[in-house]
């Protein structure tokens, strides 16, 4: 009895959470000039609209290669720290973990406007790889967390055997230690563009003229609700949920990668 | 491996100071600006920003209990269901929790305006004659900020629950135990830990929040983040904006740093 009434609870918290992603499925179809719900009628306009529309294209290109180039940047920097972090001993280790998973804790907005004092000096507003060494600070604290975990689940008898056997280090290290990692690589490199990808604040501060899509998001929900948000929101909605089935069939254990 | 063992997190170091500790240190330094304390005496003296931290509080507060509320069954659930549907509540989840906060701001514009879902069903339902103020208010913060940091609740209470010893249950079980009574006396005192880890994660994320309450807000609730962007944008006043953000990042941390003490050196999974 107490079961079902859980039950029944717990299927109204889901519909909480999903009823946002739900609605902007049937207003980006709609036929209806501005936002109206229900819609009157069917139509792909707001879709059109995204499409045609150049800077709407343009920002999304430029998320897609900041994106891909933090997830890139935090991967090169992130396993060589999480390698440290469970394998090797030394002083001030406690303190470089908490410096590498910090980004998490403190206030994005604190970031945001530190980064932009030093940013504006150097005149690197607008610069599309300032805003990736910020979004891999950003991207950092989630690459650590999953290759940390990845790593200490690792059996090192393996490596052990591939030394024994006369391998170098080096290629212990590319065809069985990394082979092995591959599904915690795939979860962090594709939390760390996701991460990337969605990010609003710092963009906000840093991106300048040349709008990320979630700036050039923020700045149009500012002005007006327009469906081609509805039609854009979309299209984030498919391409997170493509990732999250790519790290379900390719990567590490979601719910860990979530922590 | 012992001394080399440090050089591979070397560059991570280099880019966490560039980019993160350096910027933030500096920042923070503008506030103590000619040696003395006045931007801070600004910060926590007038009445007018002594009350946007205490809105910041109460609405971190208030936000924690409703993701508590919410994230337990929810976590609960997940955790004792079979592993199919447990599958199923992951996505559930985990959806929302990585999609744009910017595309969940906009859904609840949608459904929460004056002309939007909720208020057009309720009306032509007959129920309401005139729209529920549900935007641009404390009930859209408080809606939109719930919605985006529940998954933060439900995952540390799904790994409490986890981790409980099934045996403990079976033997309350055997033993004749309501499930109310296993509830209260098992479930709920063995898996603090996960509530209060996820509590801590929720309220401080919740204190430095500045894009839901910026857009669903609508000017009318002012959070410290909305404050401190405010400070650099239109007025430019920067030692005071670093005074307001030495203040909320001291909250941050004690709030972290007290929350460390009462649990047990076990990492909140």
């Amino acid at each position: 009895m107490s079961r079902r009434l859980l039950v029944l609870a717990c299927g109204l918290i889901y519909l909480f959470l999903m009823l946002p992603l739900l609605v902007v499925f049937p207003i980006s179809l709609s036929s209806a000039p501005y936002m109206q719900f229900p819609p009157p009628g069917f139509s792909w306009q707001w879709y059109e609209r995204y499409l045609d529309d150049p800077q709407w294209i343009d920002a999304t290109w430029r998320s897609l290669y900041i994106g891909v180039s933090t997830a890139a940047l935090a991967l090169a920097l992130g396993v060589p720290l999480a390698f440290s972090l469970v394998r090797a001993k030394f002083f001030g280790r406690v303190l470089v973990e908490r410096l590498a998973l910090a980004p998490v804790i403190v206030p994005t907005i604190i970031l945001s406007v530190a980064v932009y004092g030093i940013f504006a000096k150097l005149k690197l507003i607008g610069a599309w790889y300032g805003l990736v060494l910020a979004h891999t600070v950003l991207a950092l604290p989630f690459v650590v967390l999953v290759m940390v975990a990845g790593l200490r689940d690792f059996d090192r008898a393996l490596e052990q055997a591939a030394e024994g056997l006369g391998a170098s280090r080096w290629r212990t290290l590319t065809r069985i230690t990394l082979p092995l990692l591959r599904p915690s690589l795939v979860s962090a490199g594709l939390l760390a563009f996701i991460s990337s990808f969605d990010e609003v604040v710092v963009a906000l501060f840093l991106a300048g003229a040349n709008m990320t899509l979630p700036k050039k998001m923020f700045d149009n929900i500012l002005m007006e609700i327009d469906p081609t948000i509805a039609a854009v929101s979309v299209i984030q909605i498919l391409l997170v949920s493509l990732v999250l089935i790519l790290i379900g069939r390719f990567g590490r254990g979601l719910s860990g990668s979530a922590r | 491996m012992t001394k080399k063992g440090f050089l591979p997190a070397l560059p991570a170091l280099v880019l966490l100071f560039a980019f993160f500790l350096f910027p933030v240190v500096r920042m923070l330094g503008f506030s103590l600006e000619g040696g003395s304390l006045d931007w801070y005496a600004k910060a926590l003296g007038e009445e007018l920003y002594l009350r946007v931290f205490w809105n910041t509080f109460e609405i971190a507060l208030l936000v924690t209990f409703f993701c508590l509320l919410l994230g337990y069954p929810l976590g609960f659930l997940m955790a004792t269901t079979t592993p199919l549907w447990a599958t199923v509540g992951f996505i559930f989840v985990l959806l929302p929790l990585w999609t744009s906060v910017l595309v969940r701001t906009y859904a609840w514009m949608v459904l929460l305006g004056r002309n939007g879902v909720f208020n057009r069903t309720l009306i032509d339902a007959g129920i309401i004659s005139d729209p529920i103020p549900l935007l641009h208010n404390f009930t859209g913060v408080m809606i939109g900020m719930v919605h985006v940091l529940l998954p933060y609740m439900v995952l540390p209470v799904y790994g409490a629950v986890r981790r409980l010893d099934p045996a403990i249950v079976a033997a309350a079980e055997g033993l004749g135990a309501s499930s109310w009574r296993i509830f209260w006396r098992i479930y709920l005192p063995l898996t603090l830990n996960g509530i209060f880890a996820g509590a801590v994660i929720v309220f401080v994320l919740s204190l430095g929040f500045f894009i839901t309450p910026a857009l669903l807000g609508g000017g009318r609730v002012i959070m410290i983040a909305v404050l401190i962007e405010q400070q650099v944008r239109e007025t430019l006043n920067w030692p005071f904006a670093a005074a307001l953000s030495a203040v909320l990042l001291a909250a941050t941390f004690a709030v972290y740093a007290l929350a460390q003490r009462f649990t047990r050196t076990e990492p909140a999974a």
